[in-house]
């Protein structure tokens, strides 16, 4: 705190202690006026609400590096070490969500498949499907010996040729 | 402060090959633990990128108001309050701490410790709030890290039978709706319910992901606090026993466990916000 004398210094703490406090609390009542626990039926637009969340944390947490963690007062040489390798983390975070996106859309994809698993059980939505076409215990017995076949001669068959299989009948 | 002071001990020309000199005028000692900070923040910030990535993955995810919602005490359904209190707990031990590294560069002994006793306070209130937070979630809940029974519906639809807590029979609810499984007897008792389509279902377990991301990064997150603490004690011990006002460098070591301890504060920001808000 070289910059500053006690008192004012004493005072840079005060304001730090309200400034984090007040800007968790309004954090805490976006959350939940955002999600319609404060006003019955209200609910604010995801993209405002997560918006204004991130930006009070980000803002926390330059106030606690720049102030209490005195960064404000460095050489910018230690500063940009510091801070610019950091910058590393946008990728970071672009590069795996949009993973973590197309897994999830890979899943979706797989569960609509009108197939049945390798393990022989049916899933909800096949067998209603297999209703429609009215038979029902025929497709699911040949399904089954499919199956069976597959995983006792190690065929190199795939879900998806079985999937075709299945829609030719 | 302590940057000058040093800065002008060591600038003499001519002798910036020997080590002398001090280009970022910080001791070594404060700009390793500056990096080593910077370290820590890139382990944390893979842990939470893979929180988000799992996140994304899955079809749902467990709603946090749900899923921290209960107080000390049996109070339940008060969405965030728990954790608001652990948030400020921190933040306030952060503060001492500056107080503390405020007095050390006046030398004012008494007054370190004063604030390091009040920091560490701080510290073991909030593992005390995090003990509470696991020892319902593992005793009570039967969250562990490979079974999370936190679900969320994903259509509307009303419950055939009751779970003998909130919710009772013929109670609608709606898609994107949370739902605790709850664990008696030895087992877990999902409940049946009738989608608006018509279907009867029965209640799913959530991503089992949910559990393990959650332990690791929060015990991650807790175990810095819990050796900060332990830190901040030996430290406390070295400032009285009068260690450092004999080094006569304005308890620098005080400044170096204060910059720990404020990166503690703020991996907790982002810990805050990815598990509790977002």
């Amino acid at each position: 705190m070289g910059h500053l004398s006690y008192e004012e210094s004493k005072k840079v703490v005060l304001r730090g202690l309200l400034i984090l406090a007040i800007v968790t609390l309004l954090e805490v009542f976006v959350a939940l006026i955002g999600k319609g626990y404060i006003i019955n039926g209200f609910h604010l637009p995801i993209w405002i609400m997560y918006g204004a969340m991130i930006s009070m944390s980000l803002y926390k947490a330059y106030f606690i590096v720049y102030y209490f963690m005195h960064m404000k007062y460095e050489v910018p040489g230690l500063v940009k070490s510091v801070l610019l390798p950091t910058m590393l983390l946008l990728w970071a975070v672009i590069a795996f969500f949009t993973e973590g996106r197309s897994w999830h859309d890979w899943r979706a994809q797989k569960n609509d498949r009108p197939i049945a698993s390798l393990t022989g059980v049916v899933n909800e939505k096949e067998s209603k499907m297999e209703t429609k076409h009215g038979q029902v215990e025929e497709q699911k017995n040949e399904q089954m010996t499919k199956d069976s076949t597959l995983q006792t001669d190690g065929n190199t068959h795939d879900e998806e040729s079985t999937s075709e299989e299945t829609q030719h009948h | 402060m302590s940057s000058e002071h040093t800065a002008q001990i060591h600038h003499s020309e001519g002798n910036h090959w020997n080590g002398a000199s001090e280009p970022f005028k910080a001791s070594y000692g404060k700009l390793m633990m500056w990096y080593f900070l910077l370290s820590d923040a890139f382990t944390f910030s893979a842990f939470l990128i893979a929180y988000g990535t799992l996140r994304f993955s899955m079809p749902t995810w467990p709603v946090p108001d749900f899923v921290f919602s209960g107080l000390p005490g049996g109070i339940h359904h008060k969405p965030l309050i728990f954790v608001t209190i652990m948030t400020f707990v921190l933040i306030a031990s952060s503060v001492t701490m500056v107080r503390a590294v405020q007095e050390g560069h006046r030398e004012n002994k008494k007054g370190v410790v004063f604030w390091m006793v009040l920091t560490i306070l701080g510290g073991l209130g909030f593992l005390g709030c995090q003990a509470w937070e696991w020892t319902t979630l593992i005793g009570e809940e039967k969250m562990s890290i490979t079974r999370n029974p936190f679900g969320t519906h994903t259509e509307n639809g009303t419950y055939l039978d009751g779970d003998g807590h909130d919710i009772k029979a013929g109670d609608s609810f709606k898609a994107g709706q949370s739902y605790l499984i709850h664990y008696h007897d030895g087992q877990f008792h999902p409940l049946k319910f009738k989608t608006e389509s018509g279907d009867v279902k029965t209640q799913q377990m959530g991503p089992k992901s949910f559990g393990a991301l959650f332990f690791f990064i929060t015990g991650f997150h807790g175990f810095h606090v819990f050796s900060g603490v332990l830190f901040l004690i030996i430290i406390a011990l070295n400032v009285a026993s009068g260690l450092y006002a004999r080094r006569n460098n304005h308890y620098e070591m005080v400044e170096k466990i204060g910059l720990y301890w404020h990166f503690v504060d703020l991996v907790w920001v982002f810990v805050f916000l990815v598990f509790y808000l977002l």
